[in-house]
């Protein structure tokens, strides 16, 4: 795209204006160089075409301008109400992801340990015989499909439609039970429904924003630049409640540092004081809540086959206050590393009834072997103080992916799930079966694998196919090596579908070349049930083809013609059409696909013409039906649910051993395993490797400066990176933090493959490990 | 062949005066902001060393508070 000299110098200088423009803006709120963003734009015909982001669940709106059949820029859509025109480094450099050297043109089949070249018809008629001929020697449910929230809606509904209608398998996962599974119950257990109640506009209404764990600087930086500059006009307050000093922290009006997973006993305190000093909003409780208990002690699923289920019961008030106790602040002090007056100073600000709040979180809490309760236990605060479904109160948890939402929590591209509903109803499995046009039999009952444990089934051999789609497990799966062994045995047939070589087409049979993001048409679903709509605006290369349309192909091979009946020039309309109909109800109605290709995205439940800003409050959602102010109908009775969570400790934890914390998470130049931002040269110049941040004291005990070798030691295995001390986050003495962003230093080789026993989420964010100098 | 970019913070009220200083300096392009203390800095050298030379140079002019580099790329020669 880019080949002469000059070009490419003053295109790199473009980029150069670009990543500081970025900087700058996450550290000032509204900072305006706005001419020589423009000047900074290629002159020329360009034709500018709207999408959403292909990273991040910010699900900001793109402008994408092409000329001569190439996507050769992007800027923010001034349109677009999430992002009002700002784009973050990752978005303005996105299209030259299209672009990589390296990019997957043809299929490819293993044939004799090497990869030949085949035509996309040959490679599409090996998947079908081999998963006829898999389900033919071991059974349905020895065929499975790991998907992604990078998997547009219409990707994740025929696969869904394929393994659970038509092959009748619920072998259907996908990367955001990694990263988002313990929102979703947690939304589950507290509402009985998916998703935020709330929307990006409560941040401009809210007058404190309280981060769990979550460093959204770097995340979600257009939505934190919000947040900024919300401070400038209103001076709002940001407060900071993390492990590790990152980015947010130090923009932020206070950073609070808690000792890893005591955030579980900081929010009962949070709770203790809201009740000790009075500040329960009694008539909202009263009227629309219950107080529930659950099991204790629930393990953390390091052993196969683990199960666990939980048994609720209902407590009153007093049984709640006198459970709270034990989380007085001064007795939380002790092991939280949290002072009794700053858990004070947390729980004034959600006590203050002249104060709005909102809470954001994203991995922090979800990625943790207690997610559903530390996800229960936030929502307990807002729902004790009545700060809940109003604009600016409201909890909030934000998704990494583009499409977690949109695909993998709506469509229901998880085991136990159905678009409308879970398998393990009667009811919902009739519904979909009639959408579906399938026998309701087809649907079998009851869910097989989650996706450790899916991963767990390939290693065992229990799974003996997995078509894996835009999604790089080889790199994100926690104990990594035990599934990179496993999915390496005799037996298994691996196809991936993905635009450049990864670790995990490493591991493939089969490699099919996708089409990526504007180089087919589809739709995302944001963190704030926005669905937006991209159309085709470039070609892809070679033969890559859309996901969706490979399964498509794959279905009719395997005889489901009449299931998959969509003609190629308008599938996705069709499939979309059909996917609606699972959500016709007041409470999920998704906007047609006319207003979606008319508007920068449209929020369901979409009623009357009109997007539901917050739900269950009957002043906005239509759904309310019990004629008072709030109705949370996720829950048969009306009521939302507080629960009665106590703190539990890791599964492990530092010992003398393994005397540090080990954290993993990642950065904002890159895109979660870098499969596409490290071939932007921009991006990976800017992050080229990974590195292991460690405490300055620590590091000077040690001995280790910057670049150092430092060798990370866990009951797993080992790993060595560069030391990075004070360059990006300072974790707090005794642990340490490493992105995973980089393949050729894989953390996760080293990371524990614990969950949370409700949401089956892995914890990235805690094992033990020993550091040396290496 | 680096191109670094910076962001410069000026001493209050200096902001005027640092574009000016830093608009003398050859190989270097500002862009101030247009609503807050903060100005743009693109250096682009031949070598390295050059580079910093340079950014000494930069470091150097009174007005100059704070610079720091956000991303550095490196053009090949041919
Ligand atoms: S914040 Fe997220 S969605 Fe917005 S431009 Fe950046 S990567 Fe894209």
């Amino acid at each position: 795209m880019y080949t002469s000299l000059t070009n490419r110098r003053s295109f790199l200088k473009k980029m150069a204006v670009l990543s500081a423009m970025t900087a700058a803006a996450t550290m000032f709120p509204g900072i305006l160089f706005a001419e020589e963003q423009e000047e900074g734009l290629p002159k020329g015909n360009l034709d500018w075409k709207k999408a959403p982001c292909r990273f991040c669940g910010v699900g900001c709106g793109v402008l994408v301008g092409v000329e001569n059949g190439k996507a050769v820029a992007v800027k923010g859509d001034p349109k677009s109400p999430v992002n009002k025109g700002l784009c973050c480094v990752k978005g303005y450099h996105s299209v030259m992801a299209l672009y990589g050297k390296d990019r997957l043109t043809k299929p490819l089949v293993k044939k004799n340990g090497r990869y030949v070249e085949t035509s996309m018809d040959e490679a599409l008629d090996l998947i079908a015989s081999k998963m006829k001929e898999t389900i033919n020697d071991y059974g349905k449910d020895a065929v499975s499909i790991y998907g992604s929230g990078q998997w547009t809606i219409p990707d994740g509904y025929v696969a869904s439609k394929l393994f659970k209608g038509c092959i009748g398998t619920n072998n259907v996962e996908a990367n955001a039970r990694l990263c988002m599974a313990s929102a979703v119950t947690g939304f589950m257990t507290s509402f009985g429904i998916d998703e935020p109640m709330g929307c990006y506009d409560d941040i401009d209404h809210a007058d404190v924003f309280i981060m769990w764990g979550n460093n959204m600087a770097e995340m979600h930086p257009v939505l934190f630049s919000r947040l900024l500059d919300q401070r400038m006009r209103r001076g709002v307050k940001i407060i900071d409640f993390a492990t590790r000093t990152t980015r947010t922290s130090m923009a932020a009006d206070k950073s609070i540092l808690f000792l890893p997973q005591t955030d579980l006993a900081v929010a009962n305190a949070i709770c203790y004081e809201i009740i000790a000093n009075g500040w329960v909003h009694k008539e909202f409780v009263a009227k629309h809540c219950n107080i529930n208990k659950g099991l204790t002690n629930i393990g953390y699923g390091l052993e196969d086959n683990f199960s666990f289920k939980d048994q609720p019961e209902k407590i009153d008030f007093e049984a709640y206050k006198k459970f709270l106790e034990d989380y007085t602040p001064e007795k939380v002090e002790k092991y939280s590393g949290v002072s009794a007056k700053d858990i004070k100073y947390l729980a004034s600000f959600y006590g203050d009834p002249n104060k709005k709040v909102m809470s954001l979180w994203c991995m922090g809490m979800n990625q943790h072997t207690r997610g559903t309760w530390i996800n229960n236990l936030v929502y307990n605060i807002h729902l004790l103080t009545g700060k809940i479904s109003t604009p600016g109160n409201s909890p909030f948890s934000l998704t990494g992916q583009p499409s977690a939402c949109g695909t993998v929590r709506e469509v229901g591209t998880l085991t136990h799930k159905l678009p409308h509903g879970v398998v393990t109803n009667k009811e919902h499995r009739e519904f979909a079966a009639k959408i579906w046009d399938v026998p309701v039999e087809n649907i079998p009952a009851k869910p097989t694998y989650h996706t450790v444990e899916m991963f767990r089934a390939l290693d065992r051999g229990d799974i003996r196919f997995m078509w894996i789609q835009v999604t790089n497990p080889m790199v994100t799966m926690p104990k990594l090596k035990r599934y990179r062994d496993g999915a390496k045995k005799e037996g298994r047939f691996i196809v991936v579908s993905d635009v450049y070589p990864t670790p995990t087409t490493d591991i493939a049979d089969v490699i099919l070349p996708s089409a990526m993001w504007i180089e087919r048409e589809g739709m995302y679903g944001n963190s704030e049930r926005r669905t937006q709509y991209f159309e085709q605006m470039v070609a892809p290369p070679g033969e890559a083809m859309s996901d969706t349309w490979q399964i498509v192909e794959v279905a009719k091979r395997m005889g489901y013609e009449k299931q998959f009946y969509y003609k190629k020039e308008s599938h996705i309309e069709e499939i979309y059409t059909e996917y609606r109909k699972h959500h016709a109800n007041k409470k999920h109605n998704m906007a047609p696909l006319a207003v979606l290709k008319e508007n920068p995205g449209m929020q369901w439940p979409y009623v009357e013409g009109k997007p539901t800003k917050w739900r269950f409050n009957a002043t906005y959602d239509p759904a309310c039906s019990n004629n008072e102010a709030f109705h949370f109908y996720g829950k048969p009775d009306g009521k939302a649910v507080i629960w009665q969570r106590p703190y539990e400790p890791a599964p492990e934890e530092p010992d003398q051993e393994y005397p540090f914390w080990l954290n993993t998470g990642r950065v904002v130049e890159h895109w979660h395993t870098g499969s596409m931002t490290r071939r932007i040269p921009v991006l990976h110049k800017a992050m080229p490797h990974a590195y292991v941040e460690l405490n300055p004291d620590d590091a000077e005990r040690m001995q280790i400066k910057n670049g150092d070798k430092v060798r990370l030691t866990t009951r797993r295995g080992e790993i060595i990176l560069p030391a990075s001390i004070k360059q990006r986050g300072i974790p707090a003495p005794m642990q340490v933090f490493v992105p995973f962003f980089d393949e050729s230093m894989l953390i996760n080789d080293i990371t524990l493959d614990s969950f949370c026993p409700i949401s089956k989420e892995p914890d990235y964010k805690k094992c033990a490990v020993r550091v040396e100098k290496a | 062949m680096p191109i670094i970019s910076y962001l410069a913070h000026p001493y209050k009220g200096k902001k005027d005066n640092l574009v000016q200083e830093i608009s003398r300096v050859k190989g270097c392009e500002v862009i101030p902001a247009q609503n807050e203390e903060l100005l743009i800095v693109v250096t682009e050298t031949s070598s390295k060393q050059e580079e910093e030379i340079l950014k000494a140079k930069l470091d150097a002019i009174p007005s100059m508070k704070l610079l720091t580099m956000v991303s550095g790329f490196e053009t090949p020669i041919d």
